[in-house]
């Protein structure tokens, strides 16, 4: 259950100065309610994403 | 119509596990605690290397990946046309057949076939006519596989998987998520596939489920519209699994084939949103009317949005969330994919004279609109705008860069089954999302089929005599009935056969397998 883990904090990210600022436009009701859906995402993200990601190998397929 | 969804399997922490045995695992698992049926699948009738061009592909140069069938048996002759269903003999093994666990099929009482393609567990839809009906049987099927994780889950002696419906592993692999049209056969193939080609290579726009990372490697970091897009190399061919083509050759009807063929278009995503799915088939199967209406001449205003490049034309369209981006017609002439998609919309409203199909024009037009307006207002409904909002949500709140492995983790996580781990579920708990369905509906097409096609005569028969069923196919259904002989093959060539309007009294009224065989057999 290693990767089952539940987020508890965020600790696999460093700031990235080429970061894209939001649009200018873009209006503060909307970026509260994606802030909103983040906060319900947070919780059931992969505690460890680069392993994670990692270890998402397929085979090919059709 | 039918859609066939190979479905991303992983072992948590074991990226090594054997994907063909873990995909074992989910069809056996399901079919034990859930299916009960040991049916097999009847392979009489398939072939896959016929090509619609016209040749069939030599079975040595054929890549193994395509050799999907066992050439055991002759194909049986056309349907007779009298009203009743048909029933032949057939020779009862004398040994047991040997069951490969690679191999694994189960084919389910809602008339779907589970099963093990390659290294993926499958969910072949049953047929269906509407477009809604698809999205009912395709959101089923996530309901199986789930059921199929919580079985493993409760089972001490299986591994943990978990299954994502998605298309991509980002290191090079893709799986397919397959369409089926059933298209009038005097349509010749050439046309329809010329026809057909500006719309499918833009209709991304509204259908695609969204990506993280550029590339077939995923080895350049940003988003596109399509998880499939990179891995479409060719305009027209009958391979699957290498240099995939944007319209498939292959010619198996897996129904009479004078009068029909199989449309197989392999290009599609995988897509969580009901919308998403809805649109993709019903926009896909509305054209598909026009082109049979308007036969070998074609629609001549399709024929001006002849794409100059179309395997590029995919590529672009699919790299550009801006929508803006232009694709050079043969004409010289250049259009964004809105604009190619609304050429296509004007065609098929024209020509479109059927009050049902009102639903689907005004839908894909409103969504064609309001994505040129501001792609974010269709966030409810497009599948790679609801994706990117949460990861450029991500971004701004964390200062992330497309490079960084949680976008690529959020991009999985996305299709993971599980409602208490995908993200797309837990867009749906917080209602960011539009639903169609409800889940009752789709919870009961997970046991019964759809009333309308063939697949109620196959799911009925799996559900109501389910021991007595030795093999099934999506064109027969063999049942091994103790009393008689001879195994009895019931060939359902004619997909609008075999309906509950056509069957449901017999079905109702037999008590058994063998009461349905002899009311079937003529006197």
């Amino acid at each position: 259950m290693a990767t089952e883990q539940h987020r508890a904090r965020r600790d696999d990210h460093e700031p990235d100065e080429d970061a894209t600022p939001p649009p200018a436009s873009a209006p503060s009701a909307q970026t509260a309610e994606v802030d909103d859906l983040l906060d319900e995402i947070d919780d059931v993200l992969e505690s460890n994403a680069e392993s994670f990601v990692r270890g998402f190998v397929q085979k090919g397929g059709q | 119509m039918g859609i066939e969804t190979e479905y991303g399997v992983l072992q948590p922490g074991r990226p090594q596990a054997n994907p063909m045995l873990l995909s074992s695992h989910v069809v056996s698992v399901y079919a034990a605690v859930h299916a009960r049926s040991r049916a097999r699948w009847d392979y009489a009738d398939e072939d896959p290397l016929a090509d619609a061009r016209g040749f069939r592909l030599a079975r040595a140069a054929a890549h193994p990946s395509m050799l999907t069938d066992e050439p055991e048996h002759p194909a049986p002759g056309a349907a007779p046309a009298d009203d009743a269903l048909d029933v032949a003999s057939m020779e009862r093994p004398v040994a047991e057949e040997y069951d490969d666990p690679g191999a694994a099929t189960s084919i389910l009482s809602n008339g779907a076939r589970l099963y093990v393609d390659h290294a993926h567990p499958e969910y072949s839809s049953p047929e269906v006519t509407s477009p809604r009906d698809a999205v009912v049987w395709d959101k089923a099927g996530e309901r199986v596989m789930l059921a199929a994780v919580r079985a493993c889950a409760e089972s001490p002696a299986l591994p943990e998987i978990v299954l994502y419906k998605n298309n991509v592993d980002g290191k090079g692999a893709s799986y397919g998520t397959h369409e089926n049209y059933l298209v009038d056969r005097s349509l010749p193939f050439g046309v329809l596939a010329a026809q057909l080609m500006p719309f499918l290579a833009t209709r991304q726009v509204f259908a695609g489920a969204g990506r993280v990372g550029l590339g077939q490697n995923g080895q350049q970091p940003g988003f596109q519209l399509s998880q499939r897009a990179d891995y479409i190399e060719a305009e027209i061919g009958l391979e699957t699994t290498l240099r995939r083509p944007i319209v498939n050759t292959r010619d198996e009807p897996h129904a009479d084939r004078t009068r029909w063929r199989r449309l197989h278009l392999i290009l599609g995503d995988a897509t969580m949103l009901e919308v998403a799915t809805w649109l993709r088939v019903g926009t896909t199967s509305l054209l598909l009317g026009v082109l049979e209406e308007a036969g070998e001449d074609g629609v001549p205003e399709l024929a001006t949005l002849t794409l100059a490049d179309p395997v590029a034309a995919v590529h672009a369209v699919s790299h550009d969330p801006t929508l803006t981006a232009p694709v050079e017609l043969a004409d010289g002439r250049r259009m964004t994919a809105l604009e190619v998609q609304g050429a296509v919309l004007d065609v098929v409203r024209a020509r479109v004279d059927d009050p049902e199909a009102d639903e689907v024009l005004d839908r894909w037009a409103s969504v064609l609109e309001r994505l040129g307006r501001d792609p974010a207002l269709c966030a409810r409904e497009v599948e790679w705008v609801a994706k990117l909002r949460i990861l450029e949500g991500m971004r701004r709140r964390d200062h992330l860069a497309w490079d960084h492995p949680r976008l690529a983790a959020m991009d999985f996580q996305w299709s993971d089954v599980r409602p208490e781990r995908g993200l797309y579920h837990r867009l749906v708990a917080a209602g960011a999302v539009e639903r169609l369905t409800t889940d009752e509906e789709v919870e009961r097409a997970v046991h019964e089929p759809p009333e309308d096609t063939r697949a109620y005569f196959r799911g009925t028969v799996v559900r109501r005599f389910a021991d007595a069923v030795r093999a099934a196919s999506w064109d027969s259904v063999v049942l091994d009935v103790p009393s008689l002989p001879t195994l009895q093959r019931i060939p359902l060539r004619d997909p609008w056969r075999g309906t509950k309007a056509h069957v449901g009294e017999l079905l109702r009224t037999s008590p058994d397998a063998a009461t349905l065989v002899r009311r079937l057999v003529p006197r």
